[in-house]
């Protein structure tokens, strides 16, 4: 190490060049990356949308036919759409629902008939062990809902069952479950009162 | 100072061990030992950094200057971050998404910041990489450890999701080691990190004194 004593300007010299030199290398490697993060980005988006549309109900992509709605909350709301043949035949969006530890980030499909496609977790920050069983690779928990609609069951029966509802909760875990069960009912609800926009062909 | 490549190797993994001899790098120790495989992950990450950085303290370490030595050294374990994050995330995605939560948090550690101070700052560059290098494998065993117990009584497993981070050929790691859901729930939230941590830090010492060990809080190198 160099010894002290030196005028004041050889330091910020010194950290100046060493700043500049690796800012440029940082800024090197985001060029370098950054188009391939993007294409990394859309194939996760991809697969997370591919767990909630099936295959089988569309010939689009539906990363890239995308609308953008406001929720009741005032939030803009991104919606996948699924085509086959030229008509909308679901859709795919975002919802959130509290939990015991904050957000609990869902994808949810929704055919355009109203029934529900699939719906997973995203992210949450749950307990581990508890709450964390609303996670596909957990509990088949989550796939309960596969098919069901706003009618199917009664829209006072969405609920667990320890609030009167038809949904399990999970063991010394009540908060998750309901925080899921609510953010599918009022997803479903959003879908309702959106089906025209969602559904129209531009 | 003369080296002594045997000196470094047994530093970095037990004498001097950035976990259970200095009590370094508590942040990523508590919160990421959940399972074995994350411990393992989080000291996968955090080796590549300080290896990288101790490299290029030590390349440089005679332009450095004394005042502004620390900034320097917060820059280049800030950078090295960044570039393995991005390198990460653009060709090892796969891999990405299981590490890409934990090495943001290598910024957050003082390990790395200790080792560029009190090693890689007066050796030369070969000695410092493996001085990096080796510190990083105590702190990987370090941390799957921790990890390992703390899965065991918490959940009853061990390397589950092993496969997510070594790949498809790992999963005959993942055993499970008590019936589902007896695991005690403590030693996976965060006070379970400072118990295990605790009692490995007193098995470690026990063996120790055993072995005749003197115990001594350690500098650049155990006494």
């Amino acid at each position: 190490m160099s010894s002290s004593n030196k005028p004041s300007w050889v330091h910020a010299a010194v950290l100046g060049i060493f700043c500049l030199g690796f800012g440029a290398m940082l800024a090197l490697t985001n060029e370098l990356t950054s188009d391939e993060i993007k294409a990394r980005r859309i194939e996760d988006k991809q697969n997370s949308l591919a767990q909630v549309i099936p295959a089988a109900i569309h010939d689009n992509n539906p990363v890239t036919d995308v609308v953008t709605l406001v929720n009741d909350e005032g939030k803009d709301i991104t919606v996948y759409r699924a085509t086959m043949g030229g008509k909308v035949s679901g859709v795919a969006y975002e919802i959130t629902g509290s939990g015991y530890a904050g957000e609990i980030k869902l994808m949810i499909g929704v055919a355009a008939d109203g029934q529900v496609l699939g719906v997973r977790a995203i992210a949450h920050k749950e307990t581990p062990g508890l709450g964390d069983k609303i996670n596909v690779e957990k509990t088949d928990w989550i796939t309960r809902f596969t098919g069901l609609s706003l009618g199917n069951p009664p829209v006072d029966k969405w609920k667990v069952k320890k609030d009167g509802g038809v949904f399990d909760q999970f063991s010394g875990a009540t908060i998750t479950p309901r925080g899921v069960v609510l953010a599918i009912r009022k997803g479903l609800e959003f879908f309702d009162a959106h089906k025209a926009q969602m559904l129209e062909i531009r | 100072m003369a080296t002594s490549y045997t000196r470094i190797m047994k530093d970095g993994l037990w004498d001097n061990n950035g976990v259970f001899a200095m009590l370094l790098g508590m942040c990523p120790t508590m919160a990421m030992t959940t399972s074995a495989t994350n411990g393992f992950g989080m000291g996968l990450a955090t080796l590549v950094v300080m290896a990288a950085s101790n490299f290029l303290v030590a390349a440089f370490r005679n332009y450095i200057t004394t005042e502004v030595r620390i900034p320097v050294y917060i820059l280049i374990v800030a950078a090295m971050v960044t570039l393995v994050d991005l390198t990460m995330n653009a060709w090892m995605h796969e891999l990405y998404k299981v590490l890409g939560l934990f090495i943001p948090l290598i910024v957050s550690n003082c390990l790395p910041l200790a080792r560029l101070e009190a090693f890689a700052a007066k050796e030369p560059v070969l000695p410092s990489f493996m001085d990096g290098l080796f510190m990083g494998i105590g702190f990987t065993l370090a941390l799957t450890v921790i990890g390992a117990c703390r899965e065991i009584v918490g959940s009853g497993t061990l390397f589950w999701d092993a496969h997510l981070l070594l790949g498809p050929a790992f999963q005959f790691l993942e055993t499970r080691i008590l019936p589902p859901d007896t695991g005690i729930l403590v030693a996976i939230l965060p006070p379970g990190g400072f118990l295990a941590t605790g009692l490995l830090l007193v098995v470690k010492r026990m063996l120790d004194l055993k072995a005749g060990k003197q115990i001594v809080m350690a500098g650049a190198h155990a006494v």
